[in-house]
């Protein structure tokens, strides 16, 4: 499928905002067997001062921008189109899980696609005593780790209630788990931390989704803005898979990869303090539509 | 014990008590029972006092400590508590063949420790391998992912290290932990020396020991030649410091001030272009090395720790393009993991095919099966603690069990415990350390007890490779036990000797030839330092003005004893204007003064005497403590005219004391600022025609004039007269005129005063105000026109804030 992708960000400062500089991580790069970059344009104004474009520890793309004199608002808009494939066959080939732990521990290695990074606590995502008994509950000993990062995900689901006005980015695993609301970002971070807490590598994947489902299909949660789900692996013949646990599937073609990393903290796509006494407002829009849908 | 000591002795009491524990070596006496000849004649001299010179001698060295003001905090307590440093009086005694073998061991250790580091942000060849676990390393907050990839200056990671060692029962040293982040201590070793120095200052034993000194001046040069590696123009160095609520901060202070380097705050730097540059009051200046004393996770809150308040964003930035050297690199706290020295003896053999010369605790990682039965098994003489724990053994904080028995709440049974947790556990052997002799005040007429302890060694990276601090300091244990865990708080600090047989020649710091002195330049300030500097000024002349409006109230209430004269109404009513409250007798916004001076000169304690640094303390606590006594009218004024006299001599100190820097007129600048300022306040209310009566009489007073006024007009107080003397006379130093004056002549010494030959925008401001009053009649000078220069000043003040301090 291909799909055109138009993203704009706006912030407003109350008072002009001194020495910004910010770290962007907006750019979506090709990903062997997902999706391909066939254009993308992030473009910043005003115009910053310094502009570097490079890729971090996990490979995301990041650009880094800074100002060197004051600025009130700042404005991202990011353009792509972008090719996402068919995901390959969902034959099972993950671990049983009481292998899983051997199999982690075999993979000596510190790549960025080695499951360590994703095992422990990660700065926004510790693994909670509570939401592990929650992970355990849904488990049965005789199960493959794809299916259980599945019964995770599906009872999470079930068990979360969508709310964009319960929770911002700030609010922890522990306070949107209490509660059983949030947002994507929140389902995103409870299903890593149950996972986590159970043995299964889990990390944070932010993106998009398409913004109108195909004919005769729901509409997604979490359409309308950046969207985040959950990756997980679940052995060395299957490696890496994605759910979403705030719509209930695993990542197919309707979703479009940024970034990937331990919780939100590592793809967060604006990152850096800004120097200004006031407050600030943030707008975003966002449209995914595929390619022949696309008025031209 | 008595009979061991040598003949001749005066008071062999003193060692009476001195009873070495079975099975634990002992720095005084070997294994046999005699004592090391390398404290003989120590020993000798100090068994000759007598217990009062013992303690004048002892009381000497402490008051070394307070003088200078030598501090550390403790983040526990109330953050801002400063405490003594606990100077354990009695230094450890070493021979320098044993030092020498020590540091070789450690060098080996510190060249190890570099490699290892390399690899972990490197090709992580250590992990692909096997020979360390990738869960360990992934999970650790301290392995800075940012960083992997990125190349150091200089190509080095690690330049200043520190090694915590013991000595084991059987005489052999080993290594507790390994300090590589950012290893504080160099500075207090220097302290505890020149505090020993006063307590022992006799040639013997002065003339056998190591000096410090050369290390430092050896550290520094490769600083700087590592500053300017990356670029052919010099860089400026600098200590970056997480700021003065840091429980070390006195000592960044101190070295700061030791080296000629500038002490930086995440603030004080701003990156631009991938270049770490230094806000100056000359504008940005490349920074080419920061010497870091904050942790990393703190150090850049866009690519660490996004919480960090104290940090500068874009720093890891400037790191990776390659124009900023660290020393020690970002990341490399990794190294102090507990768990790491499960791996080092492996890695050691594995990289250099050489097994340890020093070994280290000995730990085991509960991650693996067979290490994790054994830690099982031999609980009892464990410390079980975090893997990624960074504290070393003994700060118990971070040991969740020990001896086999949990501390604080218990997690089911250890074996279930190491079961469900082994990944992120180390056990460590509970080590016994060795006794050195200590001084045990609590026995009467004082005794010499041996006490645990461990010793800090410093590794500084030098272009002729690690070189070591000759010396160092030994922490000393509070009790008798001379396990490991009696190492923990409430400890004292002792100076460590490196002794040398024969007489060493006096060096000191290498001095240059006659025909190659230069005299060094003061160096850049940082705008901070000159805006703390500056609004010290303006706080104390705040502090003054007030507690002379206070006095001038109590002493009319003496004499009236009635609040309701207007006089007094008037006063009360223009001081509460700012914020000053008559009705308490000693007006809290009068504390409230000094605290704020004195948190502006704590932040340059760099730069500001301890001398005035401790006469702030004084008036603080004097301040502080006439607030619950004090009586209004008489008792008042005279507890004013106390505090004014305290404040003299602290403003004495600065005029008298201070290098005429650009700090010293920043400071000086604030102060007449705020003097003239509060100076047109008081005329516009008190030498106005509304006045009450008896109002330029009060004017004159609060002004210090009164002598000069009767001598100069001998007639009743007019409006005139006043207003010439507080406004006009450029003899006058409470003279608006006067100050305005003074705050020319500063502006026109700081740099950038001029451009192209045309004063600048700051001057162009001072300059008419100036010529107005220099032109001026009395009679010309309205209220209006005093509150017309309150804006101009204003106005000046926010010129100097944009200019420089920002």
């Amino acid at each position: 499928m291909l799909y055109d992708l138009s993203l704009t960000i706006d912030y407003s400062y109350d008072a002009a905002s001194d020495r910004t500089r910010n770290i962007l991580r907006l750019l979506p790069s090709d990903i062997t067997g997902v999706q391909k970059v066939r254009q993308r344009l992030l473009t910043v104004s005003p115009l910053p001062d310094e502009r570097r474009d490079g890729t971090d520890f996990f490979g995301n793309e990041v650009s880094m921008v800074a100002w060197h004199h004051p600025i009130d608002a700042l404005s991202l808009q990011l353009t792509a189109q972008i090719e996402r494939f068919e995901p390959a066959s969902r034959l099972d080939l993950s671990a049983p899980l009481k292998d899983l732990y051997r199999e982690v521990i075999a993979q000596k290695s510190l790549a960025a696609s080695a499951p360590h990074h994703f095992l422990a606590s990660s700065p926004r995502v510790p693994i909670l005593p509570q939401i592990t008994a929650y992970g355990r509950e849904c488990l049965t000993p005789d199960m493959t780790a794809l299916k259980a990062v599945e019964a995770v995900g599906q009872a999470l689901h079930r068990d979360m209630r969508f709310d964009p006005e319960a929770t911002d980015v700030d609010t922890s695993p522990e306070d949107a788990f209490e509660n059983r609301h949030g947002v994507c970002q929140d389902f995103a971070h409870v299903m890593i931390a149950a996972l986590r807490g159970v043995g299964i590598p889990a990390g944070y994947v932010s993106g998009f989704l398409r913004t109108f489902p195909p004919p005769g299909q729901p509409q997604l949660e979490g359409a309308d803005a950046m969207h985040a789900w959950v990756r997980a692996w679940v052995g060395k013949e299957h490696g890496w898979i994605e759910f979403d646990p705030t719509n209930d599937q695993f990542a197919g073609t309707d979703y479009i990869t940024i970034g990937y990393g331990r919780d939100y903290g590592d793809v967060a796509p604006v990152k850096g303090a800004v120097r200004s006494a006031g407050g600030h407002r943030t707008q975003q829009a966002v449209d995914v539509i595929p390619h022949d849908e696309t008025p031209s | 014990m008595s009979q061991r000591l040598p003949s001749g002795s005066a008071t062999p009491d003193l060692f009476a008590a001195y009873k070495q524990t079975p099975d634990v070596a002992d720095e005084l006496f070997d294994a046999t029972g005699r004592m090391r000849p390398v404290w003989r004649r120590f020993v000798d001299r100090f068994t000759r006092l007598s217990p009062e010179e013992i303690h004048t001698r002892f009381e000497r060295g402490d008051q070394y400590l307070r003088d200078a003001g030598v501090f550390y905090r403790q983040y526990s307590n109330d953050p801002l508590t400063e405490r003594a440093w606990p100077l354990s009086h009695i230094p450890v005694i070493l021979h320098e063949q044993e030092w020498d073998h020590i540091c070789a061991g450690l060098a080996q250790r510190a060249d190890l420790l570099e490699q290892v580091m390399a690899d972990l942000y490197g090709p992580a060849r250590l992990v692909t391998e096997g020979h360390l676990p990738a869960d360990l390393i992934a999970r650790s907050p301290q392995w800075l992912r940012p960083m992997v990839g990125v190349k150091p200056v200089g190509g080095h990671y690690l330049h200043f290290l520190a090694f915590e060692i013991g000595r084991s029962p059987d005489g052999s040293w080993f290594v507790l932990g390994d300090r590589t982040q950012a290893p504080s201590g160099a500075g207090f070793a220097l302290e505890n020396r020149m505090a020993t120095g006063r307590i022992f200052p006799e040639r013997f034993p002065r003339a056998h020991i190591h000096k410090l000194a050369g290390f430092f001046g050896a550290f520094r040069d490769a600083m700087e030649d590592l500053a300017s590696a990356s670029s052919k123009r010099p860089r400026v160095t600098g200590i970056m410091t997480p700021g003065p609520s840091n429980d070390t901060y006195y000592e960044h202070t101190y070295i700061a001030r030791y080296l000629g380097m500038m002490l930086l705050e995440g603030e004080d730097i701003v990156v631009e272009n991938g270049e770490a540059m230094v806000r100056t009051i000359e504008g940005l200046q490349p920074l080419g090395l920061l010497w870091r004393r904050i942790d990393a996770s703190f150090a850049d809150p866009l690519e660490f720790d996004a919480r960090s308040q104290i940090g500068t964003p874009g720093l890891m930035e400037a790191v990776r393009t390659g124009h900023l050297a660290m020393a020690n690199a970002l990341g490399s706290g990794v190294l102090e993991m507990r768990a790491m020295m499960a791996f080092l003896p492996r890695i050691s053999k594995v990289l250099t095919g050489a097994p340890l010369d020093l070994p280290n605790i000995a730990t085991w990682w509960c991650g693996g099966a067979a290490e994790r039965a054994y830690v099982r098994d031999n609980a009892q003489n464990m410390l079980i603690s975090p893997a990624d724990a960074v504290d070393l053994p003994f700060d118990l904080d971070a040991t969740t069990a020990l001896g086999g028995e949990f501390r604080g709440a218990p997690k089911g049974s250890i074996a279930e415990w190491l079961d469900r947790e082994g990944d992120n556990l180390v056990g460590q052997e509970a080590v016994t350390l060795s006794t050195t002799p200590s001084w045990d005040e609590s026995v009467k007429g004082g005794a010499v007890v041996p006490r645990p302890m461990t010793v800090r060694v410093f590794a500084a990276r030098t272009a002729s490779g690690w070189q070591f601090m000759k010396g160092g300091y030994a922490r000393i244990g509070r009790s008798g036990d001379a396990t490991a865990l009696a190492m923990q708080r409430g400890g004292s600090v002792a100076d460590v000797w490196v002794v040398s047989d024969r007489p060493l020649p006096k060096t000191g710091p290498q001095l240059p030839d006659e025909g190659t002195f230069l005299r060094s330049s003061p160096g850049w300030l940082p705008a901070r330092a000159a805006d703390n500097l500056f609004w010290l000024g303006r706080y104390l002349e705040r502090f003054e003005d007030a507690a002379r409006l206070v006095r001038a109230y109590h002493l009319r209430l003496a004499a009236t004893d009635n609040r309701n004269d207007p006089r007094l109404k008037s006063l009360h009513l223009y001081l509460a204007g700012y914020g000053v409250d008559l009705d308490q007798t000693l007006p809290e916004a009068l504390i409230a003064r000094v605290i704020s001076a004195r948190s502006c000169a704590t932040k340059v304690r760099d730069r500001f005497s301890s001398d005035g640094l401790a006469a702030l303390n004084d008036l603080l606590k004097t301040a502080s403590r006439m607030t619950a006594t004090v009586q209004p009218g008489d008792d008042c004024a005279r507890a004013m005219s106390v505090l004014i006299r305290k404040i003299a001599g602290i403003t004495g100190l600065v005029h008298e004391n201070m290098y005429r820097s650009a700090g010293w007129r920043f400071l000086s600048f604030g102060r007449a600022l705020e003097r003239a300022d509060a100076m047109a306040a008081l005329l516009a209310q008190f030498a106005d025609g509304q006045a009450p009566e008896g109002s330029l009489d009060l004017a004159v007073e609060v002004g210090d004039s009164v002598i000069t006024h009767q001598r100069r007009y001998r007639i009743e107080t007019s409006r005139n007269a006043v207003i010439d003397l507080m406004t006009l006379d450029a003899d006058n130093p409470r003279a608006i005129l006067f100050l305005i004056r003074a705050m020319r002549t500063h502006a026109q010494a700081l740099p950038r005063a001029s451009l192209n030959g045309r004063p600048s925008e700051l001057l162009r401001t001072i300059l008419p105000l100036e010529a107005r009053l220099a032109c001026a009649h009395p009679d010309e000078i309205t209220s209006e026109d005093l509150q017309g220069i309150r804006a101009e000043l204003a106005e000046v003040s926010d010129l100097l804030s944009s200019i420089y301090l920002r």
